[in-house]
């Protein structure tokens, strides 16, 4: 490795470094539109204040499970196994993980 | 690896730096100070605003609001059937101002200058803004129904927006005959909430058989089918057979005019004379939509289906009833669920950006009894077509249930209903 492939090649890290947090954020707002539909029923933020269940109290891991087993009809509610068809897994994993984190962002 | 250029890394942080300013949803996007009015503190513009400040706290973020509490037309059908009490539906501005630092202006609106950029009070002030968000919610069509005006609903309530009209209704009820006939007139499509006149049909119809039970309901529709339809029918088949009978228009439902003083009303010629009429006429965007311009020629606001931009006026978008907004009804949640999606786009708009995922929810209850609740849903995703339902998901309940899960749906209706004002006003 030459000189100027080593230089290349931490260029090519740093740049690496920097991008991570800024394609993240780009992450957080995806996740902040797919999620905040959410609180019309949960709550702002998955808060609920009243007889549908909190989601600001669950792990990522336990959100996206329900979900993907409503989205299944593996797991009956009430309307929830009509909702989560409306998702992609992908976009089901950075919903949950989006409640997960709302207590990081306080 | 290798093969990138330094010029194609810096070109990568160059892109993703303007994705990565909408980061937040709590604090990435750059601080503009820019100045945002938005008009009518309902379920879309009171989101609106809340969220406008959650995505860039410097915005100087001013609602004006006609009235000094809100009263929603959620939850007034419960009222009207008296399961709740007006309090339970009226909610203040306070926590907006002190939590989400929303500057709220109780005036009416009597104009906008899209030109100057300023919205006109009646008091004679006028405001400025750099961007507008108008929601505006209904105005009704007097001219639809003959005989049926302001004054006229007076006599015969529409109760279509809440507060002293909800009153009336309610008193209406409470002082009829038992032995007495109510009429329900529900408008053609498109109109706010359309579920809203069925489960107000079905609590009023609950109300009548634990205190009138000798007394009829009819409901003289302007349409020949309805949402929802086949659970709510289901369900007055059960509950309220004897009290609810719904008359399409291929029936002679379809009502052309009242007879304020003869309490009547007539549809397809013939005459109907009750004790209590609700008629919830045909409706357009809000008044002060027209007079900024926003209209089109059948009285809502066309706008740019991905951001709420108005097709028609510069640097205003409009949310909620008054928007068409695709395949989504006219519905506190959507109004709701539009309000966070302007406010994001507004924000990265003013950035010169742009937000990559469009998703909208519209979820509803309807209640037949205290304990029996049916549901409608639906993802919106955008499309070629504009907004549309994701298609296999969303829909109304299935028709066999257990008991249980209506009981379900019942308290989820309240829940639904203690969290989004809580989304709105909290």
């Amino acid at each position: 490795m030459n000189r100027a492939s080593i230089s290349r090649l931490a260029f090519v890290v740093l740049a690496i470094v920097l991008l991570f947090p800024l394609l993240s954020q780009a992450d957080d707002l995806r996740s902040a539109m797919l999620a905040n539909p959410c609180a019309g029923c949960h709550g702002p933020d998955g808060d609920s204040p009243g007889s549908i269940p909190a989601l600001n109290n669950l792990s990522a891991k336990y959100i996206s499970i329900s979900m993907k087993a409503f989205k299944s009809d593996q797991r009956s509610g009430t309307i929830m196994n009509r909702i989560a068809k409306g998702y992609s897994d992908e976009e089901i994993d950075l919903m949950a993980q989006y409640f997960e984190d709302v207590k990081k962002r306080r | 690896m290798r093969n990138l250029s330094r010029r194609q890394i810096l070109q990568w942080i160059g892109a993703s730096s303007l994705i990565g300013g909408l980061g937040f949803p709590f604090t990435g996007f750059a601080k503009t100070g820019a100045r945002i009015v938005v008009l009518g503190g309902g379920f879309g513009g009171a989101t609106c605003a809340k969220y406008l400040r959650r995505f860039d706290s410097s915005l100087q973020v001013t609602l004006i609001e006609q009235n000094t509490q809100f009263i929603t037309c959620p939850f007034s059908n419960a009222v009207i059937g008296g399961l709740h009490n007006m309090e339970f539906i009226t909610h203040k501005y306070d926590k907006l101002k002190s939590k989400s630092g929303i500057n709220i202006i109780n005036a009416s609106a009597v104009g906008v200058d899209p030109v100057g950029k300023k919205v006109n009070l009646h008091n004679g002030e006028s405001i400025s803004y750099d961007r507008l968000v108008v929601s505006p919610g209904i105005d009704f069509q007097w001219d639809a129904i003959e005989g049926y005006d302001a004054t006229a609903s007076e006599v015969m309530p529409h109760a279509w927006k809440a507060g002293s009209q909800t009153v009336l209704l309610r008193k209406q009820l409470e002082a009829m005959p038992n032995g007495g006939t109510v009429i329900i007139a529900p408008p053609e499509n498109p109109f706010r909430c359309p579920p809203g006149p069925y489960e107000r049909a079905s609590l009023i119809a609950h109300y009548l058989q634990q205190n009138k039970p000798k007394s009829k309901l009819l409901i003289l529709d302007s349409k020949d089918k309805f949402s929802k339809q086949t659970l709510f029918q289901d369900a007055w088949d059960s509950f309220y057979r004897d009290i609810v009978e719904w008359v399409p228009a291929m029936d002679g439902g379809k009502i052309t005019a009242v007879d304020v003083k003869n309490k009547t009303v007539i549809a397809a010629g013939e005459k109907h004379k009750a004790d209590v009429i609700n008629i919830i006429p045909p409706q357009k965007a809000g008044n002060i939509a027209h007079q900024a311009g926003l209209t089109n020629d059948k009285g809502w606001c066309p706008v740019d289906q991905k951001t709420f931009r108005s097709t028609q006026q510069k640097d205003i978008y409009v949310i909620g009833d008054a928007s068409i907004a695709g395949k989504m009804p006219k519905s506190g949640y959507s109004a709701n669920s539009q309000g966070k999606v302007c406010a994001a786009e507004l924000v990265a708009e003013l950035q010169g950006k742009t937000v990559g995922v469009s998703s909208w929810v519209n979820t509803c209850y309807s209640l037949i009894t205290p304990d029996y609740g049916i549901s409608v849903a639906a993802v919106y995703r955008l499309s070629e077509e504009g907004i549309v339902g994701v298609k296999d998901a969303g829909g109304v309940g299935p028709r066999e249930v257990p008991v249980a899960t209506r009981r379900k749906e019942a308290m989820y209706a309240e829940g639904w209903y203690r969290s989004i004002t809580s989304d709105m006003f909290g």
